[in-house]
């Protein structure tokens, strides 16, 4: 490791712990970004992600919490849950969409997720590279086969 | 514990390794909901007796379990979102944490009987 890497607890005053009033000295960026840097670092790829996990989580709040409270608090909680009952409820292009926006957000929001675990956790190239498509493809496999099912539900099915 | 850590072995990375971990579990079962809500086009038969396992007792227990993820997941989550977005949130994050688990705490203690109370009439009858 570099000899100039602040050692720790250093350049704060004496004793005091760190903390909101007394912050951690700032270390510097390693690299600043040209137009050299590899592609993957070029865009604002990793802010908007950011962003979407604080945005979509605030929605998911009242579709996820709103859901669990129809499916598993009122009515009877789950001993209601039928394909009749299934039917009733996407009569109603409102829960239609409601499922709808909350099979993108949540899979998407989830997805991301897993995608910094398995940067944090998979030290290998390779391995990185093969957790994140088995990811992608469910994922992708999840999203897809959710809004087929959605706009293709069919009550008169038998 | 080494002095002067805002994070290491304190609130913030405890309540940190729970959001990891719920938002795992949230994520694969959301994974096993969306292919088990997929058998209402195969049949109505199909789907219900796919879905007589969710009322099962011990099943009960699992979503309440469930819940108990859901819900400590979302209330952290929108305390990190005040940690990142509210000028004070920095300085609030343990009063924050500890508020998020009265409230969780209470809205399990009502989900309780909302859903369990079918599994426990039918363990122990009536
Ligand atoms: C054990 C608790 C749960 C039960 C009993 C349950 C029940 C149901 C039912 C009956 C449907 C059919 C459509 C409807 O009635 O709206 C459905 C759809 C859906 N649920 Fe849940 N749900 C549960 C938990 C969750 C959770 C925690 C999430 C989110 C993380 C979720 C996400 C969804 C989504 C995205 C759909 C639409 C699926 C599709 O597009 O095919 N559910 N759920
Ligand atoms: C109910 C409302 C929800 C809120 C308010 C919420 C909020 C958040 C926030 C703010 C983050 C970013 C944490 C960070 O950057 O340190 C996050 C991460 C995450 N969320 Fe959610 N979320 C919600 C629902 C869900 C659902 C339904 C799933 C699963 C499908 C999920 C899975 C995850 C995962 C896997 C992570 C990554 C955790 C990590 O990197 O340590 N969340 N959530």
């Amino acid at each position: 490791m570099s000899t100039e890497t602040t050692p720790a607890n250093s350049g704060t005053t004496g004793e005091r712990p760190i903390g909101p009033d007394n912050p951690a000295p700032v270390i510097e960026p390693p690299r600043t970004r040209t137009g050299r840097s590899p592609r993957s670092t070029r865009t604002n790829f990793e802010l908007h992600g950011w962003l979407f996990m604080r945005l979509s989580g605030i929605l998911l709040v009242f579709l996820v919490l709103g859901h669990l409270l129809i499916q598993l608090v009122l009515d009877g909680g789950v001993s209601k849950v039928s394909f009749a009952f299934v039917a009733g409820r996407w009569a109603s292009p409102f829960w239609q969409v409601w499922d709808l926006l909350m099979l993108w957000l949540a899979m998407l929001h989830g997805a991301n997720g897993l995608r910094t675990i398995i940067n944090d956790y998979a030290q290998r190239d390779n391995t990185r590279f093969w957790l994140k498509m088995l990811l992608y493809t469910a994922t992708v496999f999840t999203i897809l086969l959710g809004t087929l099912v959605i706009f293709t539900f069919d009550p008169n099915i038998r | 514990m080494p002095a002067g850590t805002l994070y290491r072995g304190r609130e913030g990375m405890w309540s940190w390794v729970a959001h990891r971990v719920t938002g795992v579990l949230v994520f694969f079962f959301l994974f096993v909901h969306v292919l088990d809500t997929a058998l209402v086009r195969v049949s109505p038969e199909a789907y219900d007796q796919t879905i007589a396992v969710y009322k099962t007792p011990l099943v009960a227990f699992m979503e309440y379990g469930l819940v108990a993820a859901v819900l400590f997941h979302a209330l952290n989550g929108l305390r990190v979102v005040a940690v990142d977005f509210w000028s004070k949130g920095a300085r609030y994050q343990k009063q924050m944490l500890w508020t998020v688990m009265a409230v969780w705490g209470l809205l399990m203690a009502g989900a309780a009987w909302p859903v369990l109370g079918h599994a426990f009439r039918e363990l122990f009858g009536s």
